[in-house]
Order: C-alpha cells, then sequence, then structure tokens
C-alpha cells in the first residue's frame, strides 16, 4: 500500500504532496524534511529503497527534484519504482518535456492525474 | 473588493520570498485576502481561492477553515467547481472532521450523475476518504456502478469498494455478486482493479478465499495473454505489455495458492513460463521475476520451480544493480527458513554484500548472513562477521553483537574460539552489547574449567590498556576476582603466561573504582572483585582492607552498603572470611533467561530478585537452590542452624534465600509436589525401587532407620562420566501417622560436589504406603570414599523433627 507520494525539489521545497493516510500538517513537514534528507544523502550508485521508521522510500531523482513514494511492505518495491517512472514519463508527455516549474505551477491538475493512477493506495490503471 | 488572484499568481509571487519569514508574511496576507472573500459568499471566485487554499495547506499551512467551502464548490453545478471542491475533500477532510458527513448527500446524487466524470469525482472521493458511515449509505450504488458496462466507472467502482470493504467488512458479499463478470473485461484497467478488489476480499476472509479457488484457471489464462501477446501499445512499458497488471495476477495467485495443492498445480506451467521467458535487462522484466519469485516460494510448488526460484535470486545477487541486489537480499531472507541448502550456495556472494557501501544493503546481507551460519561454516562467518562489526555504523552495531553472541553459542566449535570470539566483540563493540550478555559470559566462562587462567589473563590485558567499555570491565573484573591467583601464579597453558603482582592487580581495580567513567554496577562488580581477592592474595590484605573501609562512606548506596558488609566481614567474622569467598563452583547451564540465571551467576544480585519471583514453574528453581545448599553443605557441616550467618560460596546476599530454605524448608519445595517430578532418572512416583541397581551390580544400603522413618540409598553410575554416581534415595514412613514437610539435606566433604534434585514429595503417608523419592548426584573426581551427612526435618504428629545423620556404609563399587 503506498501511503504517501511526494515531489520535493533539492533545496527540499514540496512541489507535490499526496498523502492516503492522516497525518497532520506539522508533521507532515517534519516528515517531507527527514525524507528528503535520507533521499539527499545518498550517492548515486546507493540503491533506491530506504527503510525509514516502519515502512520504506522508494525514491527517483530527475533533475533537481526528487519524486518519493512511501510503501509498506506489503507492495512490490519494484513496481513502485516502475511506477514512479511512467508517472514522469506521462507528465512529461502532457507537459511536452515538463520541468520543476510545470510542476510547481499545475499542482491540481497533478493531483488529479495522480488520482487518476493510485487511487487509495493502489495502482488503478497504467 | 478587487478580483483574488490567481493560484499561478500566488505561487509566483512565493516564489520570490527569499525567507521563511517572507513567505510566511505573503501567505498570512493571502489567507487574510481568502477568508474575508469567503465571508462574503462570492460564487465565482470561490474555486480559485480553494485552489489557493490547497496550494499553502500543501506547503504546511494551515487550512482548516476552507473545508466548508470546499462543501460549497461540491454542491455547485459547475464542473470546475466540483472537480476543484472534491480534490479539495479528498486532501482537507477526512472522518474526524465532523464537516464531512455533509457531503454524504451530494456524493450520493453525484453519483447518479448523468457524466460519467461527475460519477467518476464521486466514486474517488468515496474512496479517498469514505468514513464508515457514508459507506455503509452508499455502498448500494458503488454496487450499481460496478456493474455498469462504463469501464471508466468500472475501476472506479472497484477500487472505491476495496476501500469501502476495508472499512465495513460486513458489507463484502454485497459485492460477491458483482465480482462474477469482472474478469472477463477486455479492459486492463478494469481487470486490474478487479484484481485487486479480489485480492482485498481473499485477504479478509477465508470463505471467499476458498470461493475464488476456482477462478484460478482463469487468471492463468489471463497471464498468459499477457506474456503471449505481442506488442500492444496502450500497455507497453520498456517493452513488456502492462507488467502492473502482471505483477497484481501474480500476487494474487500467491494468495490463492497458498496451502492448497491444486491450485499450486495449476500455477505451476505459468509460474515456470512467466520466470523463463521475462526479459531481465530492463528494471521492469526483473520486477516481474521478483514478484514471481515470492509466489513461487509461498505456494507449494514442485522443487523444481523452487531451485528455478533461488537461482534467479542468485542472478539477482551478482546484478550490478543495486536495487536488484536489495530486492534478492530480502527475498532470500524470507525463504532461507524453508530452502535453507539452496541459499547455502550463495553464501559468498551475501558475505561480500558485508562490505558493500549501501546501508539497506548491508543490513540485509547483516541479516540473511546470521541465518546462514551453520555448524560447518561458523569460522568463516564470524571472521567475516567481526570484521563487519568493526567497520559498520554504530545503528548495526547492537544486533551485530547479539546476533554474534547467539550464533556463537549455538555452533562454537570450541571453547577458547568461544570465548575468543565473545572477547573480540566485548572489545569492539562493548558499549552496544546488551545487558545479559554480561551474565551469560560469566556462565560461559565458569563453565570452561580449563580455560580459566587463559581467560582471566587476556581478559586483564584487555582491560589494562582501556577500561571504558563496561561490559568488558564488568566481566574482566569478575573474573580477575574469581580467578586472581591464576593470574598472579602465572600458569597459563594457551598462551605466554605474563607476570603480574597482586598490587598490580588490585591498581587495575581500584582505577576501574575510581574513573569517572565506570557505571555503579561496574563500580559494584570491581569491589566485590577486590574483597573476594582478599582470599586469594596473601600479601595484599592490608590494602584490600583500606580500600574497602573507604568505600563505607561513598554516596553511591550501593557501594556503600557492599563496602560496609565487607568491612564487618574484616572485623567481626574474619574467621568466615575464606569460606565465604570460595570460588563459584561450576554451573548448570541454563538455557532459559530466567531470575534463576541472575542469582547463579552474578553474587551480586539481591534476594529480593528470587522472593517477589516466586519460585517459576519448572524445575530449575528447586534443584538449584537445592545445590546451594549442598554446596554450603560442602564446607562446612554446621550450616543447619539458619540463623547464624553460615558458610557460604559466595556473596552476602544469598544468605536471605538459604536462610528461608532452611527454615520453612518449602518456600522453594513446596511448588514441588505440584510440579511434576523430578526429571528423567525418576518416571513417576512409585515406592518400588526406580532403577534395577541390580544390574548395575551396586548393593543398596539403608541410610538411615530411626523412629519409623527409614531412608534407602540405590546407586547407578553413570556411564558418560565415571566419576558421577546417582543416588536415588527412598523415604518411607512405618509409623501410623503421615510425616509432612519433609526435607532432605546432604552434605559431602569438600572434595566431592553434590547435586540434589527435587524431591517426588514433601509428604511420606503412613504405614510405609507411599514413598518420596529424589535423586543425588554425586561428583567424585578424586575418588576418594564417600561419605555423606544428612539432615532429616519434617513435622510428625504434630511437632517438627529434626535429625542428623552420618552415612558411612556405602558400598565400595559406588565410589571407586
Amino acid at each position: 500500500m503506498i501511503k504517501f507520494f511526494l515531489m520535493v525539489n533539492k533545496q527540499g521545497q514540496t512541489r507535490l504532496s499526496r498523502y492516503y493516510e492522516h497525518v497532520e500538517i506539522k508533521k507532515r513537514t517534519m516528515l517531507e524534511a527527514e525524507v528528503i534528507k535520507n533521499c539527499l544523502s545518498r550517492s548515486k550508485d546507493q540503491c533506491s529503497f530506504i527503510e525509514y521508521k516502519d515502512f520504506k522510500l522508494v525514491y527517483r531523482q530527475y533533475a533537481a527534484l526528487f519524486v518519493v513514494a512511501g510503501i509498506d511492505h506489503t507492495e512490490n518495491e519494484m513496481a513502485v519504482y516502475e511506477l514512479i517512472h511512467n508517472f514522469v514519463e506521462v507528465l512529461d508527455k502532457y507537459f511536452s518535456r515538463v520541468s520543476e516549474l510545470d510542476v510547481s505551477f499545475s499542482t491540481s491538475e497533478i493531483h488529479l492525474s495522480i488520482s487518476f493512477w493510485c487511487m487509495f493506495q493502489f495502482i488503478l490503471s497504467s | 473588493m478587487p478580483a483574488p488572484i490567481r493560484l499561478r499568481e500566488l505561487i509566483r509571487t512565493i516564489r520570490t520570498a527569499r525567507t521563511q519569514a517572507e513567505e510566511r508574511e505573503m501567505i498570512q496576507k493571502e489567507c487574510a485576502a481568502i477568508r474575508s472573500s469567503f465571508r462574503e459568499e462570492d460564487n465565482t471566485y470561490r474555486c480559485r481561492n480553494v485552489a489557493k487554499l490547497l496550494y499553502m495547506h500543501m506547503l504546511g499551512y494551515p487550512a482548516h477553515f476552507g473545508q466548508l467551502e470546499c462543501l460549497k464548490l461540491i454542491a455547485s453545478q459547475k464542473f470546475t467547481d466540483k472537480r476543484i471542491g472534491y480534490l479539495g475533500a479528498m486532501l482537507l477532510l477526512d472522518e474526524r472532521q465532523d464537516v464531512h458527513l455533509l457531503m454524504t448527500n451530494c456524493i450520493k446524487n453525484d453519483l447518479n450523475h448523468s457524466t460519467q466524470y461527475v460519477q467518476g469525482l464521486a466514486l474517488c472521493t468515496l474512496g479517498c476518504m469514505g468514513s464508515s458511515e457514508m459507506c455503509r449509505d452508499l455502498a448500494g450504488e458503488v454496487e450499481k456502478l460496478l456493474k455498469t458496462s462504463n469501464s471508466y466507472l468500472r475501476k472506479k467502482a472497484a477500487l472505491c469498494a476495496v476501500h469501502v470493504i476495508r472499512k465495513v467488512p460486513e458489507l463484502m458479499e454485497m459485492f460477491l455478486p458483482a465480482t462474477k463478470n469482472l474478469l472477463n473485461e477486455k479492459n486492463h484497467g478494469v481487470l486490474h482493479t478487479s484484481v485487486v478488489l479480489l485480492t482485498e476480499m481473499c485477504e479478509r476472509s477465508p470463505d471467499m478465499l476458498a470461493h475464488f479457488r476456482k477462478l484460478v484457471p482463469q487468471l492463468v489464462r489471463i497471464l498468459k495473454n499477457l506474456i503471449m501477446s505481442g506488442y500492444s501499445p496502450e500497455h507497453d512499458v520498456s517493452g513488456i505489455s502492462d507488467p502492473f497488471l502482471q505483477v497484481r495476477i501474480l500476487r494474487l495467485l500467491r494468495i490463492l495458492g497458498r496451502n492448497d495443492d491444486d491450485s499450486s498445480e495449476a500455477m505451476n506451467d505459468i509460474l515456470a513460463q512467466v520466470a523463463t521467458n521475462t526479459e531481465t535487462s530492463k528494471n521492469v522484466g526483473n520486477a516481474i521475476l521478483y514478484e514471481t519469485v515470492l509466489t513461487i516460494m509461498d505456494i507449494k510448488s514442485e522443487s523444481g520451480l523452487r531451485v528455478l526460484a533461488i537461482n534467479i535470486l542468485g542472478r539477482f545477487l551478482l546484478n550490478n544493480d543495486k536495487n536488484i541486489r536489495y530486492v534478492a537480499l530480502t527475498s532470500l531472507l524470507k525463504t532461507v527458513q524453508t530452502d535453507h541448502n539452496a541459499v547455502q550456495r550463495h553464501r559468498s556472494t551475501i558475505v561480500d554484500c558485508l562490505k558493500d557501501l549501501d546501508v539497506s544493503i548491508k543490513r540485509r546481507a547483516m541479516e540473511l548472513s546470521f541465518a546462514l551460519v551453520n555448524g560447518n561454516n561458523v569460522r568463516g562467518m564470524m571472521k567475516e562477521l567481526l570484521y563487519f562489526l568493526d567497520s559498520c555504523e554504530p545503528e548495526f552495531k547492537a544486533d551485530c553483537a547479539s546476533g554474534i553472541f547467539l550464533a556463537a553459542e549455538k555452533y562454537a566449535p570450541s571453547k577458547r574460539w568461544h570465548i575468543d570470539t565473545i572477547m573480540r566483540v566485548l572489545t569492539t563493540a562493548g558499549s552496544y552489547v546488551r545487558d545479559d550478555a554480561v551474565p551469560n559470559l560469566i556462565q560461559l566462562i565458569t563453565n570452561s574449567v580449563e580455560m580459566h587462567a587463559y581467560t582471566v589473563q587476556r581478559l586483564y590485558k584487555a582491560i589494562l590498556g582501556d577500561y571504558s567499555q563496561q561490559p568488558l570491565v564488568q566481566v574482566a573484573s569478575w573474573c580477575i576476582g574469581e580467578y586472581g591467583d591464576l593470574l598472579v601464579s602465572g600458569q597459563c597453558e594457551e598462551e605466554e603466561p605474563i607476570q603480574v603482582t597482586e598490587d598490580e592487580v588490585l591498581d587495575i581495580l581500584e582505577s576501574v573504582l575510581i574513573s569517572n567513567m565506570s557505571a555503579s554496577v561496574t563500580r559494584g562488580y570491581a569491589l566485590t572483585a577486590i574483597m573476594k581477592l582478599s582470599t586469594r592474595f596473601t600479601c595484599t590484605v592490608n590494602r584490600i582492607k583500606k580500600v574497602v573501609s573507604i568505600y563505607g562512606s561513598s554516596i553511591d548506596v550501593e557501594l556503600q552498603q557492599r563496602a560496609v558488609e565487607y568491612n564487618a566481614l574484616f572485623k567481626k567474622y574474619d574467621h568466615m572470611r575464606p569460606a565465604l569467598l570460595e570460588r563459584m563452583p561450576v554451573m548448570e547451564k541454563v538455557t532459559t533467561n530466567g531470575p534463576t540465571e541472575i542469582v547463579q551467576t552474578n553474587g551480586e544480585t539481591e534476594p529480593a530478585v528470587l522472593e517477589t519471583k516466586p519460585p517459576p514453574s519448572g524445575l530449575q528453581p528447586p534443584s538449584q537452590a537445592n545445590d546451594l545448599l549442598d554446596l554450603l553443605g560442602g564446607s562446612d557441616i554446621t550450616p543447619v542452624i539458619p540463623t547464624a550467618p553460615t558458610s557460604k560460596p559466595a556473596g552476602g546476599e544469598l544468605l536471605d534465600l538459604l536462610g528461608d530454605l532452611n527454615l520453612t524448608g518449602s518456600p522453594v519445595s513446596a511448588p514441588a509436589p505440584q510440579i511434576a517430578q523430578p526429571p528423567f532418572l525418576l518416571d513417576g512416583l512409585s515406592s518400588q525401587p526406580l532403577f534395577n541397581d541390580i544390574s548395575t551390580g551396586i548393593p543398596s544400603i539403608t541410610a538411615y532407620n530411626k523412629n519409623g522413618l527409614k531412608i534407602d540409598f540405590t546407586f547407578e553410575r553413570s556411564n558418560t562420566n565415571p566419576s558421577v554416581t546417582v543416588i536415588t534415595i527412598q523415604a518411607s514412613n512405618s509409623t501410623e501417622l503421615d510425616m509432612t514437610d519433609f526435607v532432605f539435606q546432604a552434605a559431602v566433604p569438600k572434595t566431592f560436589q553434590l547435586q540434589l534434585l527435587s524431591p517426588s514429595s514433601s509428604v511420606i503417608p503412613a504405614f510405609n504406603s507411599g514413598t518420596i523419592t529424589q535423586v543425588i548426584k554425586v561428583l567424585n573426581p578424586q575418588k576418594q570414599q564417600l561419605r555423606m551427612r544428612i539432615k532429616l526435618t519434617y513435622n510428625h504428629k504434630g511437632s517438627a523433627m529434626q535429625d542428623l545423620a552420618e552415612v558411612n556404609n556405602f558400598p565400595p563399587q559406588s565410589w571407586q
């Protein structure tokens, strides 16, 4: 089950966040900061799955933007990894060469397309 | 009021902010504007405002005042409004807010809307944050939508149904009829979500599981089509057709095939096919293979398939990509329990992974290595693991140290190796080991009698250099206290003996006492060690006296108590000092981690430990408590008067425990009758002699016969250990009244060791109608003539009786 889905840039600014479980607002910022810290401290040749508290983070870096999905242990990590990549490809096609700015400015549209994809913790359509 | 700015403008303004404070200011201003706009009930710009609010919420600012506005938006007729409204509802609302119930009606209407997009939105929101009341109300609508022919809606309805089932499991049956046709769909989206729905249902209820087992052939067919079908652009991901669906189906197959032979058989072919045909060059292929391997491991697959799966995992391990290696290690960990041998083949690769830079991989490799250690490879593996312990991050050290201890305990090839390994762990990761490692190690050391000199020498050398690691210092001070004389006399066969004087030893112990780094427990150990040395060392007794008296006024209460007691020992009870501080005997290895172990291994524990935890179930406490009792008899025969501080092997704190035993005879032995009988040698209560001493050829003797109480001894020699004699005593009563609270105690001369196991009961029935049996084990390494003094206490005719006797008529075969 996917717990949350984040797009954060290297400076730690959240461009997009989608939580599938209730997390309080203050905790969210803390969570995001910790997550990005974990991802930033990894080098290129380390694996993309980090164990964080009681779930796993699957992250992928695209230029200056990190796309992170938090999953629990029932989910196939590689499948989620692929999902992230697929998602980014779709965004690419939609915005024709998507960049971070596009993500920041079209948050609501992206939210909706995410809901097409992963309605409530499951991958909806491919 | 000017028109509120659009979301993009807001974002642009926020991006220009340079500091957090500036950003906060802008947001506050905008929030104020939004709030006033809401108050004015402005319909046209509401959606824009809410969108801005959502953005600010995402940045982390409170936005709860927008919840009601979301509801208004949902109620409006415009699609754009509805869209933002539902999005806001999904993000801002959840079951905890009371407002969400107001949405129920809106959603209900929208579920029946003519436009599919609106219906889709409603389904989406319901599936995201519907509470159980909402779900109950709207489940009927969802079910209806599940049956429509519109695939767009069907897939959303399926996922919504998943959420409903999660919240309200009773409604599962309602969705059952709708699921019949779900798998017949062509649309992958619907297929996917229906598989999810089926998975959820199967996981929740075993009846459903049984019901859906018949779908296995259909699922297999779908999977086959997916693999076989050629390129289809809409579902293709890097050359593989709809991997997500494949993975989902594999997962459902896993759940269906678990513990069921028929389904597993049906799946065997397709799993083999997937495993061999999938391309592994891309990540996608690997994802599918991973899922396949997990499925093969979980169902009852045939062995050829399992071997195939493990080979795939082996290939993964050799892959350069870290992700794949991580995934392989994780799955190997899951399978190592069942397919141990197959995983052993990859042991060297796994051990290499320990050296990887990646933290996640290291952790997995460490766990897997511990699972793989067995008798054959323990030396090699330990070397690697110790090296790993040296170089790993602190968060691993504790786990690694405990793992090493466990593995060493199970598979140690020799005692020396075991001790060496533990010492190595203590010196490298000393501060991270668990608290019970110290008593365990102490017990281990006392058990390896021949290694005492070697051990104490090594420990001494270890703390000479550095006494900051508490567990190491504790073990070392205990050992030096016990075996200090071996250290000073310089006998050591295994290593070069070092020349150490008594003063040097005392120096090091004193510095431990004084040092700031020592915890108070460590200081306790050191003080007791110094005290014990007063009997082992000959020339430095005065120094020891001085040290002990200094601590009589220490601030630490524990230290003060010890010092005062030891001081008293010097002054008033000096004649008892040697006996009290005698060397600890070899301890019986107790595998359970109960309080008894603590008493045995660490003389410092207070009696409160044993008294508050009343004799736990099992025979260990009685037998060990009786051990102490007998050992006490070993040095001096007068232990029977409970009031005087009697000679004891170790620690003044055991006094009270033994006092209890002496006085009442049974806080410990009373439960014994209710507990099962004494172990292995005696199979049951019976009045006949329980083993055939005639066959062993040793005649039995009557040890005591007075006042109607008769005690017989029967002997048996142990084949494994010729210096052990096993004596079974049988006590019978020929008077007319029962004897209750019967306690048998025995003492032997110093050269022997006695172990008294618990009696079968404490009541001897009258008229010889029953007996009490009890087993005594005597260790007689020097083959001296066996002599024994026994003490009997019992209640008879309402009065307490007590008697002492000496048994000298042991047959020669019993001790030669």
